[in-house]
């Protein structure tokens, strides 16, 4: 089809402010990903902007041998995994026992839960609560609280009330306990809904910071976000450099060309880099999950 | 007095009896009931401990023994030279987010649409739905390197555009802050925001087009005439719940943005008053007597959305 004058200009006009829009989303990232690469007093004469000027792995050098930061990391690869599982199984098996009709005290329960998405003590009677438990210092508190996502459980429900009853029927007549029929026949069918709930949780894991910075005082606790935040805060190079062996100590006075910008951006690579990696795979997943999430019938 | 008696005894019997019941399904109990207790535990001991805001909690005196002193720490909120101050931060960072983050992804939607290279537009795509799953740490660490006095892109952009002499140091002065943190905001979350109105769009009929572009209707006119009126349930229902959340203006990208305690006149909201008198400070029940407050203008405006939402025929739940 021929296009009028109109809409050829209307075309490029959306290509360009498409083109920008996507520049603009990606710069800050990719500037930040060129400093890091870059050597830090070089940096700091500036123009550093699409290339490395002094290309050098020295940041990443000082961030691997940093006991703290690499800790850190260990710690949010932890937190991540360990409450992830424990809240999509848990969750997961919450909805599950929910979809039972003759399931004693189903609507009392459905209505707890909605509750809480409405209202909620809100932080200091948490704050106090986990103060309460003993939590306070312990991984734990990254973990336990988040075990139960009402939101999760009325999406995994609603996922799960769509699987044909007959299946589950046969499965009983087979001999299946209800448990036997969760883990045999409703989780095997649940591949996407597992896999995009995951998806979101496994994020909030790995991005959360404040809690552990209210929770955790005890640095070797902390997870990398939460010290990425302390180290973006306050110039704890000095400490830094205190904290690493001796032999990097040295070669870090050799070097001089680490600086505190460009230790926080390479520490920020780091604490990037498994988003990125899980990105490409799962988004088609998360694509089907926003949209469950919001449009759910 | 038999009558009671027997109705007190069918009450044991049905007692009894449900309890039994309860028992003989303990399979399908035990999936539901030991996440329930986790959500009693972290969601309604907390609900239940708002009540210290009408106490002068001590952490020695525990929650049993302080005493009750009614409305006191609302007053003193209500009256607090920082109150005004407090609310006007939220509504204005919170109206202006949804002012502009609001539309903002609709729009990215809409030019997606138009696209035609299918390459180009998966391109965009996956560009901008990356900083959704950012942290804000990272988040900010982004907008710090690169509104940096220190030669950060935007003032070197500035510079060498001849718009300004010296860098402008964007993070202390009060003036930019609003437009940073909805700037920030529209930057993380426009594109991920879009898949919801990019699936809405995808279910409109294409023959609509066909036929509009026959009867001469131009790209824009296609728009506006086919496109929005065919997307405006969404949009609807999702302006309502947005207003339902008027008093979250944001508490990580506040924290992490405004570290510089010269920006607190322009930059404390509720939710982080209430962090920065309850945590830092430990005024726990004054803290807890302005979260209340927040929270429950929250649930008033969350029912009456939902209400409206409702009432519009397209309910979320």
């Amino acid at each position: 089809m021929r296009l009028s004058t109109g809409d050829r200009l209307f075309i490029g006009i959306n290509y360009t402010l498409l083109f920008v829009l996507g520049f603009a989303a990606l710069y800050p990232f990719w500037n930040a990903a060129v400093i890091s690469f870059n050597n830090g007093s070089d940096t700091m004469l500036g123009g550093i902007t699409f290339w490395p000027r002094a290309f050098t792995l020295e940041n990443y050098e000082v961030v691997f041998k940093d006991k703290r930061l690499v800790d850190g990391f260990i710690i949010s690869v932890l937190r991540t995994v360990l409450g992830t599982v424990v809240s999509i199984a848990g969750t997961a098996l919450l909805a599950y026992g929910m979809t039972k009709r003759k399931l004693i005290g189903r609507k009392v329960y459905m209505v707890l839960c909605i509750i809480t998405m409405y209202f909620s003590g809100g932080l200091i009677p948490s704050y106090l609560l986990i103060q309460k438990l003993g939590l306070m210092n312990s991984f734990w508190v990254m973990v336990v609280p988040g075990i139960i996502s009402v939101w999760n459980m009325i999406i995994f429900r609603t996922f799960f009330i769509g699987i044909p009853q007959g299946l589950e029927e046969s499965a009983q007549i087979d001999g299946s306990s209800n448990w036997g029929i969760f883990f045999r026949i409703i989780l095997p069918l649940s591949g996407p809904v597992i896999a995009t709930l995951s998806l979101f949780t496994a994020v909030y894991h790995w991005n959360d910071w404040f809690a552990p910075s209210i929770y955790i005082s005890n640095v070797d606790l902390l997870p990398i976000q939460t010290k990425l935040q302390q180290i973006l805060n306050s110039n704890i190079m000095l400490e830094q450099m205190q904290n690493m062996d001796s032999a990097a100590q040295g070669r870090l006075n050799q070097m001089k060309a680490v600086t505190t910008k460009s230790l926080s951006m390479a520490t920020m690579m780091v604490a990037t880099v498994p988003i990125l990696l899980v990105y490409p795979f799962v988004q088609k997943y998360f694509v089907k999950g926003v949209l469950i999430g919001s449009l759910k019938e | 007095m038999p009558q009671i008696r027997l109705h007190a005894e069918k009450q044991t019997y049905r007692r009894q009896s449900l309890l039994i019941r309860i028992v003989k399904q303990w399979d399908i109990q035990l999936m539901v009931v030991p996440g329930l207790l986790l959500v009693l535990l972290f969601c309604y001991v907390p609900m239940y401990g708002v009540l210290m805001s009408f106490q002068d909690y001590s952490l020695f005196k525990g929650f049993m023994n302080s005493p009750w002193v009614g409305f006191k720490h609302f007053e003193m909120f209500f009256n607090a030279p920082e109150f005004w101050n407090v609310m006007r931060n939220t509504l204005v960072i919170s109206l202006l987010k949804l002012g502009v983050g609001f539309p903002a992804p609709i729009l990215l939607a809409l030019m997606l649409n138009e696209v035609g290279s299918r390459h180009f537009k998966r391109l965009v795509q996956t560009i901008s739905y990356l900083p959704h799953f950012l942290s804000w740490v990272i988040v900010s660490g982004f907008v710090i390197s690169m509104l940096s006095t220190d030669n950060g892109s935007v003032n070197m952009l500035l510079q060498s555009l001849h718009l300004i002499k010296d860098p402008i140091n964007f993070l202390v002065e009060p003036r930019y802050f609003w437009s940073i943190l909805v700037t920030t905001g529209v930057w993380k979350e426009i594109g991920f925001a879009s898949i919801v109105y990019l699936a809405a769009i995808a279910g409109i009929n294409p023959h609509l087009y066909e036929a509009a572009s026959i009867d001469g209707a131009s790209r824009i006119r296609q728009i506006f005439s086919i496109t929005v009126p065919s997307i405006m349930p969404v949009i609807v229902v999702f302006s309502i719940l947005a207003i339902g959340n008027l008093l979250n203006a944001g508490f990580d990208d506040i924290l992490l943005l405004a570290g510089n305690p010269g920006l607190r006149e322009v930059s404390e909201v509720l939710d982080t008053y209430v962090y920065r008198v309850g945590v830092q400070n430990s005024r726990y029940s004054y803290a807890t007597a302005a979260g209340l407050f927040k929270a429950l203008i929250s649930v008033a405006l969350l029912a009456g959305a939902n209400y409206a939402a409702r009432k519009s025929g397209n309910s979320l739940w």
